[in-house]
């Protein structure tokens, strides 16, 4: 474990399993605004922080897995994710996680001490105060649950998003109420998972706004399936997309004909 | 075993203890004795002026009437005037308070009775024994003076209140009954009562009234 | 009337009131009002975090030290003439109701609302002794003459709208006219004023629960808007007050700071209307209050709860404000919850009391999204209690076993990988082709429970990592 951070400071990316698979382009967003900031990005070999069998009761797989990620993000400075629940998972869960075995427990708060959400960690960390990307379009922000109440991530992506230019941002109506996805319960519990989302969509068309953001991509893909479904004519994105100015792939869930504003 | 001892032993053997420890005891004998107070608002604080002031913004937030007079010997007026002003018959029913007897009700013409309701009065007085100015709320013993039941069957209530028996918190009036009644010791009931009856039960609608009295008026006396 | 748990037909339930009409529209009051009030009551507070810490801190000393606190609360009751009664089981506790009632010939009681009574069933059981039951709380009222339980725990009938109770008060006060107008609440009210002010003059025996019971003094505190609990204790000769042991606290100063956050919470007044505190029956010289008073403590599973995962949730004071900020519970009502307690203390306490077999579904239907936690006045770890009910369901094998399959295929690619990130890539390349011509998928295999309603966006192609290492390596 570094004891001084290093100047350019080492930031391992947890890429986040969603990311991973269903949106790269996140992920490179993220690598950019890391680097545009000044740091070193690495992304070591990584699978999952362990959420899902976290919630669902096995705490055993947890620990495997957590196990696994503290040590491929050994050597890092800090550990960094375009995620509010994974962050969450890495910098409030691990501890707790391993609170019954002394050896781990150190090592877990140690690690957990080093992990943050993507836009509160440019904000409060790097201080960064403002963006270079353009972005034209009415905007709304959806607040995560894990990254709100968890990691307290609400101010942060407002202020980068005032400085993008060209971007209005409409607040819709409860933007920090949940979108209803909660991982698996958006399968188990599909049709009230529904009945959340369908209040939020209704919020999100009530903003006047065409272009949804939020730093979450499972809430992302929970809310872009219904907007779609519904027919909504809103567009879905990755907040670190817009502030990368990386919006040139087309919004989630849309195809490549698809306008994407 | 009694149902007590198996409760006992159940709490006892899931904390891990015997209940003989020494420091578990002396724990619980010093919090009793010493009841330490917690945090304390700043909202009700200040001095007497500003307590008083308090407590009526507090008391009509509540949806509480409240009159100032200048003296106990102003009461039996106001309250005929409110009575008048509300279309109410002026009757009037109360306990055997000294401060209420002591007052010149001759000089109206209320028709008076004494002693609990049987849930035919339309109006009722009591005299409080505290009054709270973090909240608006009203401190009422139970006993001769200000039957209980004098607090909840009419539809009207008048609560007489002293400008010093307005306290700035909660703990002033723990402190005042322990004075009055002794440590660890209570009347049969202490109501604390802010603002009139009320219910949202139907469809979330505030409406007064509901079980107790659909009317709170409060008349503080400055002096005296 | 509380019958049989339904909670292990959950989902059975929410499907239903999903599609209950006046349900959903009267829940769209509960989002309105609830949340509002709660946050201006706590802005106009400056010192309301201080003070759920200190309420917390409070219950978590009085839990500490519980059986002291019993001894000491039991002893001042009798110094005051009041009689203490223990009941291990709420079976214990009913036969001791129905007891105290056939020795003193009780025909009727009125009843000022109680959770814990609900959690007894006591109403059914007087009803089957022949004695005549009445809630006296408005809304507790309401329910009653539809025969149904409380679907929220401060608000019972928050699930009934006007139209509904109008129904009920004509089926039930055939005394009155009936071409009387009941199209307003006001008057609904006014109706039920006058037939409970009858109930309450003739009532033999008054029961009551207790949201505090002060060990200091050997008290028992109420809190009310409506005055129903105060009629019910003083009127009838018998009091009878029915607590469970989590309700104890040691002082009046204790009481105070519990207090300040108690209605703040629950309905967002700063006091309730009627804050009573009842010690013992009628004093020498008193002109009215009850010549007996009776105090019964429940445990029905409270002290098995004590030093073990749950305790925090002995901590609850029942304002409500948990389910009152839970989307799901926005999204259903109480009553799918299947028993006395919904919204997220009910997935929490319904397990710990009848059971993980019958309740276990409950924790299971959150998405954790931490509101509850988030306005808890004593700060108990809700989500976190949640997760532990589905630890223990996981290690008995009382997860569904496509999710435990599902699970265990995951974590196996997720511990290897090298094999993950092969895996991963293959299969999103593929699900990409699939899905590139619309952007995403209406319909998806083993993912049934998400595409019926919304659609699943289809993944960019190559994964990051394979995208990255591609990259690193172009660059060496």
């Amino acid at each position: 474990m570094a004891d001084a951070v290093r100047n350019p400071i080492r930031v391992g990316l947890f890429v986040t399993c969603l990311v991973d698979l269903f949106r790269p382009s996140v992920g490179f967003a993220a690598v950019k605004l890391l680097e545009d900031a000044g740091c070193q990005v690495f992304a070591p070999s990584q699978t999952c922080c362990g959420q899902p069998a976290y919630n669902s009761g096995d705490r055993a797989t947890t620990k495997g897995l957590a196990r696994q990620v503290m040590a491929a993000f050994e050597d890092c400075d800090y550990i960094v994710a375009p995620s509010g629940s994974c962050a969450g998972t890495l910098a409030k869960h691990y501890p707790e996680l391993f609170a019954d075995e002394p050896e781990w427990s150190g090592k877990a708060r140690a690690f957990s001490a080093k992990c943050y959400e993507l836009v509160s960690f440019l904000v409060d960390v790097l201080k960064v105060e403002k963006v270079a990307a353009h972005f034209n379009g009415v905007v709304t922000y959806h607040d995560s649950c894990s990254g709100l109440r968890e990691l307290g991530v609400q101010r942060q992506p407002r202020k980068l998003l005032s400085t993008v230019e060209g971007l209005e941002l409409r607040e819709m109506k409860s933007p920090d109420v949940c979108c209803g996805f909660g991982g698996t319960f958006a399968v188990k519990y599909g049709e009230l998972s529904d009945a959340i989302v369908t209040q939020k969509t209704a919020n999100i068309a009530a903003s006047g706004a065409t272009t949804l953001l939020a730093g979450d991509l499972g809430c992302l893909m929970n809310m872009a399936g219904k907007l779609t479904r519904e027919g909504k004519p809103v567009a879905a994105r990755h907040i670190a997309e817009v502030l990368a100015g990386m919006t040139d792939e087309p919004a989630i869930g849309a195809a490549k004909t698809e306008a994407s504003k | 075993m009694s149902a007590r001892d198996e409760i006992l032993a159940n709490i006892r053997a899931s904390l891990g203890v015997t209940g003989a420890e020494a420091p578990r005891r002396l724990a619980v004998r010093e919090r009793l004795a010493q009841a330490p107070s917690g945090v304390i608002p700043a909202r009700g604080q200040g001095d007497d002026a500003t307590r008083l002031a308090t407590f009526r913004a507090e008391a009509e937030r509540a949806k509480a009437s409240v009159v100032e007079v200048a003296q106990a010997s102003d009461v039996p007026n106001e309250i005929a005037r409110y009575l008048r002003d509300a279309n109410l018959p002026a009757t009037l029913r109360m306990g055997e308070d000294s401060r209420l007897a002591a007052m010149p009700w001759g000089e109206t013409t209320l028709e008076l009775s004494h002693g609990p309701s049987e849930g035919h009065d339309l109006n009722s007085v009591s005299a409080a024994f505290a009054a709270v100015a973090e909240s608006g709320t009203l401190a009422l013993c139970s006993g001769a003076d200000n039957p209980t039941t004098l607090n909840f069957l009419p539809d009207n209530h008048v609560v007489v209140v002293f400008a010093r028996d307005v306290v700035a918190d909660y703990e002033s009036v723990w402190r005042n009954l322990r004075a009055r009644f002794g440590k660890g010791e209570m009347p049969r009931t202490l109501n604390f009562i802010t603002g009139p009856s009320r219910s949202a039960d139907i469809e979330q609608t505030l409406l007064l009234g509901a079980h107790g009295p659909r009317r709170l008026h409060i008349v503080v006396v400055r002096e005296g | 009337m509380t019958a049989h748990p339904t909670s292990s037909h959950f989902k059975d339930n929410a499907h239903e009131a999903l599609r209950d009409a006046p349900l959903q529209k009267a829940l769209t009051h509960v989002r309105a009002n609830f949340i509002e009030r709660r946050a201006e009551a706590a802005q106009r507070l400056p010192e309301f975090e201080a003070l759920r810490d200190s309420a917390r801190d409070i219950k978590n000393h009085t839990l500490a030290h519980i059986d002291l606190y019993l001894e000491a609360y039991e002893a001042k009751v009798r110094e005051l003439g009041g009689q203490v009664h223990y009941a291990l089981t709420a079976k214990e506790g009913v036969d001791i109701v129905l007891k105290l009632c056939r020795e003193r010939g009780a025909k009727s009681v009125t009843k000022g609302k109680s959770m814990i009574s609900e959690e007894m069933g006591l109403n059914q059981a007087l009803e089957a002794a022949g004695i005549e039951a009445v809630e006296t709380d408005l809304g507790e009222y309401i329910i009653q003459l539809r025969g149904e339980a409380p679907s929220h725990i401060i608000a019972p009938a928050v699930h009934v709208n006007k139209e509904q109770v109008e129904e009920e008060f004509r089926r039930a006060h055939l005394h009155l006219p009936k071409d009387r107008d009941l199209s307003e609440p006001v008057q609904l009210l006014s109706e039920a004023r006058g037939v409970l002010r009858d109930k309450f003059l003739n009532a033999d025996i008054g029961i009551t629960g207790a949201n505090f019971l002060v060990a200091e003094t050997g008290t028992s505190i109420i809190v009310t808007n409506e005055g129903n609990g105060d009629l019910t204790q003083i009127i009838p000769k018998v009091h009878v007050v029915i607590a469970s042991l989590e309700k104890l606290t040691p002082t009046l100063e204790d009481v105070s700071q519990l207090l300040r956050v108690l209605a703040r919470s629950a309905t967002g007044q700063d006091m309730s209307v009627y804050t009573t505190l009842s010690t013992g029956p009628r004093r020498q010289g008193d002109p009215d209050g009850p010549e007996e008073y009776h105090v019964i403590l429940l445990d029905n599973g409270r002290s098995s709860m004590l030093g073990g995962e749950f305790e925090d949730m002995l901590r609850c004071i029942r304002c409500g404000a948990c389910m009152n900020h839970c989307p799901v519970y926005h999204a259903i009502g109480g009553h799918a919850y299947g028993w006395v307690y919904p919204g997220p203390m009910g997935a929490v306490l319904t397990p710990t009391l009848i059971g993980v077999k019958e309740g276990g579904q409950l924790p299971n239907a959150s998405t954790f999204c931490g509101r509850c936690e988030e306005v808890c006045p004593v700060r108990i770890p809700l989500p976190n209690m949640m997760r532990h009910w589905r630890e223990r369901e996981f290690e008995r094998h009382l997860s569904p076993a496509t999710v435990r399959y599902g699970l265990a295929f995951w974590a196996f690619f997720a511990a290897r990988p090298a094999l993950y990130r092969l895996a991963t890539d293959i299969g999103m390349r593929a699900l990409h082709l699939f899905g590139r011509a619309k952007g995403r998928f209406s319909s998806l295999p083993f993912a049934g429970g998400w595409t019926r309603y919304r659609d699943f966006p289809s993944p960019q192609g190559a994964t990051f990592q394979s995208q990255w290492r591609a990259k690193s390596r172009a660059v060496k």
